[in-house]
């Protein structure tokens, strides 16, 4: 027994000589663990042309080998401090090894304040997780832009076109010409809506998969609504299922004022008028089966499309329906082209509802909207003219010059 | 009169106040709120959509029209849908707030409403997807008729980028040397320049009439010249 327990006291301090030895060691390696190299030249910068709540961070990692990634503090401000008198530092970023991959790091600060200067300060991750030393920068105050400079030459643009329609506008009230070309595409509405009345058929209005944020849906509602008002004077139903709930709304009201403009509120139905569904491909399909069901006579597609105007456009082709389709996509315009009667491209369909209104203050608009089609043209020609000389005439002064005021134009429009 | 009105003035505020704010950095706070509104509209519109859904398919089921059974499916699956989305089962705990079930994410499959997405609605999405190639033919096959002049300019320019896009485009046009005059008849030189010449110049117009014709649109809503999408009258 007493060997037995001397052997478990000696068991029992070689154990303890073992921990205690593990311990050191233990320690003498975090000791030795080398804390990571502390960031360099750090510099905060004004983000520019921004509200006045953004700085930008930056600074140098010695060596991103070593490195996990940084923390990122900021003075606490007045309000803070006075809240709670012992806070000095909030942190505002904690970055991951991405952020110190390279030697030259930055990270952009939101929602600072812009009525007192901003200090932060930058601690880089070691790999064992240990920060090393935090290096201040130099206090800057967020700048407030008023107005973005670099979007001046839009702005001229814009203001050169919305004076053009303005004017125009004005100018059609005034008793100017306001006649336009023929548009095939809305000429056939008319046509389409009356062939659907004598086929005892509907009319399927589709206004896009977009919301009514988006321009091209309301442009899709306003020629609705004039759809709508032919639908309503020939007596044909008009069924419009819709994407989004919005949307719905905003076309019941548009054909509900058409049926009241042409003096038959009482043929007006909210139950053709219907939400389908957000997911895209479940409205494809409802409007498939939809299509295939009831062979409508005339079916309108205005609005934003997407992946799905083939597959509509050629449903109502197999249908055997007039199809007049209208889109500013660029990449879909071509599947309605191919398998649509008529297409509105870009501009024209913007120019649908005002064609089809045939009021004067509606066509001036698009007499002004012609005005800045000019200034396009013209600023291509005279770039196009300037820069192509300029490249004929590249050891000559005059070449030079040419090219200098191309390339100026060609600033001025982004290019 | 207010019914009109008041919509008008709402239009053309939020208009001017989304112009502005691209021009000036300083009113992006408005431009937020304004887009804030139309969030919690469109939040409040979508009980409207759901309302409709269900009257629109109910009245079709008692009425026993024809169909009736593709409504009856609409709505299990719309009621089945809901009270998985609501219910979260299975949601991934927020690591913010373990303990508030409503607060875990439904994005992974883990839970019920991410398995009916990724198991369900995905590959019905994916198989309407993929009826477009089909369509696609049928469209191609029907625009490349050489009708008239226009119609076999574009059948010999989408024979050009076909060629071009297959082995055979550089098999049949390989032994043109690169270095000649004449190199830009090897198909890959051709497709080149009909993708960034006449395409893209053709496609910059376009973008041209679409960015005026946007601007003059919304100049005419906003100062209510155009008033065919807002309310009766």
């Amino acid at each position: 027994m007493a060997v037995l327990f001397a052997m478990w006291i000696g068991a029992s301090v070689v154990m303890a000589d073992a921990v205690v030895a593990a311990g050191v060691t233990s320690a003498a390696a975090v000791a030795a663990a080398p804390m990571p190299p502390a960031a360099e030249d750090v510099l905060l910068e004004d983000v520019p042309e921004d509200a006045g709540g953004a700085l930008s961070v930056r600074w140098r990692t010695p060596d991103p080998s070593v490195s996990a990634g940084a923390v990122i503090e900021r003075r606490a401000t007045d309000a803070e401090r006075a809240k709670d008198p012992n806070l000095l530092w909030v942190e505002v970023a904690r970055l991951g090894k991405d952020a110190v991959a390279l030697q030259q790091s930055a990270h952009v600060l939101s929602e600072l304040s812009n009525s007192e200067p901003t200090r932060v300060r930058v601690s880089i991750i070691g790999t064992d997780g240990e920060l090393s030393e935090f290096v201040e920068s130099e206090p800057l105050t967020p700048s407030v832009t008023i107005f973005s400079l670099s979007r001046l030459p839009l702005f001229i643009v814009v203001l050169v076109v919305s004076m053009a329609v303005l004017g125009w506008v004005v100018a059609a009230r005034m008793g100017a010409s306001t006649r336009i070309r023929r548009i095939a595409a809305l000429e056939a509405v008319d046509e389409a809506v009356g062939r659907a009345t004598e086929m005892g058929r509907t009319v399927l209005f589709v206004p896009g998969i977009q919301d009514m944020n988006d321009i091209q849906t309301i442009a899709g509602i306003t020629v609705l609504g004039r759809v709508a008002k032919t639908a309503a004077e020939y007596d044909a139903r008009l069924e419009v299922p819709t994407c989004r709930s919005i949307v719905m709304t905003a076309a019941r009201e548009a054909v509900q004022s058409a049926h009241l403009a042409a003096g038959r509120p009482e043929t007006y139905s909210e139950g053709n008028i219907n939400y389908i569904t957000d997911e895209q491909f479940g409205y494809v399909a409802y409007l498939s089966g939809q299509m295939t069901r009831e062979k409508p006579a005339a079916c309108f597609y205005m609005g934003a499309f997407y992946a799905e105007s083939l597959v509509l456009a050629e449903n109502g082709n197999s249908i055997g329906a007039i199809q007049i389709a209208g889109t500013a996509e660029p990449s879909q315009l071509p599947f309605f082209v191919a398998a649509c009667d008529y297409t509105l491209i870009g501009e024209e369909f913007f120019a649908a509802s005002a064609y089809l209104s045939g009021e004067r203050d509606q066509l001036g608009s698009i007499k002004g909207q012609d005005v800045g089609k000019a200034l396009a043209i013209g600023s291509i020609l005279v770039g196009a003219t300037l820069l192509t000389a300029g490249a004929l005439l590249p050891d000559s002064v005059v070449g030079g010059r040419l090219g200098f005021l191309g390339n100026v134009i060609r600033a001025f429009f982004g290019g | 009169m207010l019914q009109r009105t008041i919509p008008m003035l709402i239009l053309s505020a939020s208009g001017l106040i989304l112009i502005l704010a691209y021009f000036s950095p300083v009113t992006v706070v408005w431009s937020d709120t304004v887009v804030g509104w139309f969030n919690i509209l469109a939040g409040v519109a979508f009980v409207l959509g759901a309302g409709n859904l269900l009257a629109v398919n109910l009245e079709k089921i008692s009425a026993r029209r024809p169909g009736w059974a593709y409504a009856a499916i609409t709505l299990a699956s719309f009621g089945a849908m809901l009270v998985v989305g609501l219910g979260k089962w299975g949601a991934v705990p927020n690591p913010s707030f373990p303990d508030v079930h409503l607060a875990g994410d439904q994005d992974s499959t883990q839970s019920a409403y991410g398995w009916v997405y990724e198991y369900v609605l995905s590959p019905l999405t994916a198989t309407m997807f993929a009826m477009l190639a089909f369509y696609v033919a049928s469209a191609a096959f029907r625009a490349f008729r050489a009708k008239n002049i226009e119609s076999i300019l574009l059948l010999g320019t989408a024979f050009i980028i076909l060629l071009a896009q297959v082995a055979a485009g550089a098999f049949l046009t390989n032994w043109i040397p690169e270095d000649r005059w004449y190199s830009f008849v090897r198909a890959e030189q051709l497709k080149e320049i009909i993708l960034n010449v006449f395409q893209t110049s053709g496609m910059r117009a376009i973008l041209i009439g679409i960015a005026l014709g946007t601007a003059a649109t919304s100049l005419r809503l906003i100062l209510g010249i155009d008033r065919s999408a807002l309310s009766k009258g």
